[in-house]
């Protein structure tokens, strides 16, 4: 057994998933490649938003593979950062939005 | 600080033998992927051949004022080799008594050699319809005898092909050496002052965008419009097409890949993006390429790893289009790079 749970070279394995079971896998990545189609929102917005919420999830793979669809795009790094940002920002704020309960909890509890 | 050519730190990479070691070796040699040559055979495609010849493509010598990071020619300053009269007689002889379409000068900066503007003036008086300068755009301004460049190139109908990394400063002096990008900017100024990329203009300039980095080039229709967006509203420049050209993993780019554990996954990269639909259409079926001394190759990364053309004919001076259309194409794993995604070809895409 891998002394790790991620695996750098498991992303090229991706596709094995089918290997499996082919009939859910491809419905899978059929969807997966229909939403990044361009659309109502362009292509280059849908790999910001995919880098913001790969960031949230705190998935390597995700992490790996948006950077470098970004650079293919001639997204900047400014523009990745920004956009990580964006994500740690709904993050960040919705652990601390929890601090409302804690503050009614408080209150109910005490005298 | 300026980097020099990989000959002349004498490193191990400027020798064609390592380079195709190198390409044939390590994942292609125990058979994690599969060669280039295996590829297109379990693809069910034919085997490469070439078609009509359509374009000659002539690089006149290594020498360059700019030593970009990722130049498959190991180009520079400190390259001597250059094209002598005695070929380009010899080239200018075939081109009359032949059917060409388009000559696709290119070096080194093409400039540079002597006898440049000499030789565009002969092709010229030749059947050749078409003739292409692949400039680096800083020639323009590196010395006041090429300031008028432009007017040349406009007189004589160049169609003017150059490189432009990216559309803002920082990822084009990273690539390609500090003040690139003032300099390039200044020299397009120049061209459409002349009346080339005109939009209904008859001049045409194209530019060429190569990813800056171990990644392939996007699509190449949005980056022309991210180009052709940008370059106006910040520079008041027009050109015509964008063509996006995939990094081969030949020369300085091999090397980059290579010092910053980048070659494997690149060429995991460009196997997966493999586009059967581009093989068809690569520029080695139409294009024969012919280097400083005249020998002629597959195309221009061919000759940079030294790999003659497979016919009873190899220079210039026994030129035969018939020994030539019955020819093999000479593979290796640098191939890849013309076949990844939309495919790469020194006219952009193609498929």
């Amino acid at each position: 057994m891998k002394k790790s749970y991620y695996q750098p070279e498991d992303l090229k394995k991706f596709g094995k998933i089918n290997e499996w079971n082919e009939v859910l896998g491809s419905k899978f990545f059929d969807y997966y490649n229909s939403v990044f189609e361009e659309g109502s929102l362009s292509a280059r917005e849908k790999s910001l938003i995919a880098l913001a919420v790969s960031h949230v999830i705190q998935c390597p793979y995700c992490i790996d593979s948006y950077t470098k669809d970004g650079l293919q795009r001639g997204i900047e790094k400014e523009e990745m950062m920004e956009a990580v940002h964006v994500g740690a920002a709904i993050k960040a704020g919705a652990a601390l939005v929890h601090g409302v309960q804690m503050m009614s909890r408080h209150d109910q509890l005490s005298m | 600080m300026k980097i020099k050519s990989l000959k002349a730190r004498q490193d191990s990479l400027a020798q064609t033998e390592k380079q195709l070691e190198i390409l044939s070796g390590g994942i292609f040699k125990d058979g994690s992927l599969p060669t280039f040559k295996e590829k297109v055979k379990s693809s069910n495609l034919p085997p490469v051949r070439p078609t009509a010849l359509e374009i000659l493509q002539i690089n006149v010598g290594y020498m360059c004022n700019q030593v970009c990071s990722h130049c498959h020619v190991d180009a520079g300053p400190d390259r001597k080799e250059i094209m002598t009269h005695e070929t380009m007689e010899q080239i200018l002889t075939v081109l009359q008594n032949n059917t060409i379409k388009t000559v696709d000068l290119t070096g080194g900066a093409p400039e540079m050699h002597p006898e440049f503007r000499w030789f565009v003036e002969e092709i010229r008086k030749t059947k050749v319809e078409e003739i292409i300068v692949r400039s680096n755009l800083t020639i323009i301004l590196a010395n006041k005898k090429y300031h008028d460049l432009p007017e040349f190139f406009a007189k004589h109908k160049v169609h003017v092909i150059s490189s432009l990394p990216f559309y803002k400063r920082g990822k084009t002096d990273k690539q390609r050496g500090d003040g690139v990008f003032d300099s390039s900017i200044k020299a397009l100024q120049m061209l459409n002052k002349v009346g080339f990329g005109i939009a209904e203009g008859s001049l045409e300039l194209d530019l060429v965008y190569n990813p800056s980095g171990a990644f392939l080039p996007g699509d190449q229709k949005a980056l022309e419009l991210d180009f052709k967006k940008a370059l106006k509203e910040d520079f008041d420049i027009e050109f015509n097409q964008l063509f996006s050209i995939t990094n081969l993993p030949i020369s300085r780019f091999l090397d980059y890949l290579i010092a910053s554990e980048n070659y494997e996954e690149y060429m995991y990269s460009l196997v997966e993006a493999f586009n059967p639909m581009a093989v068809e259409n690569v520029m080695c079926t139409n294009t024969i390429s012919v280097s400083w001394e005249g020998f002629l190759f597959d195309c221009d990364f061919n000759q940079m790893l030294d790999l003659k053309v497979d016919a009873s004919t190899t220079h210039i001076s026994e030129f035969s289009t018939e020994a030539l259309s019955d020819r093999n194409i000479r593979l290796s794993q640098h191939c890849y790079g013309c076949t990844a995604g939309a495919g790469s070809s020194c006219q952009g895409s193609i498929a």
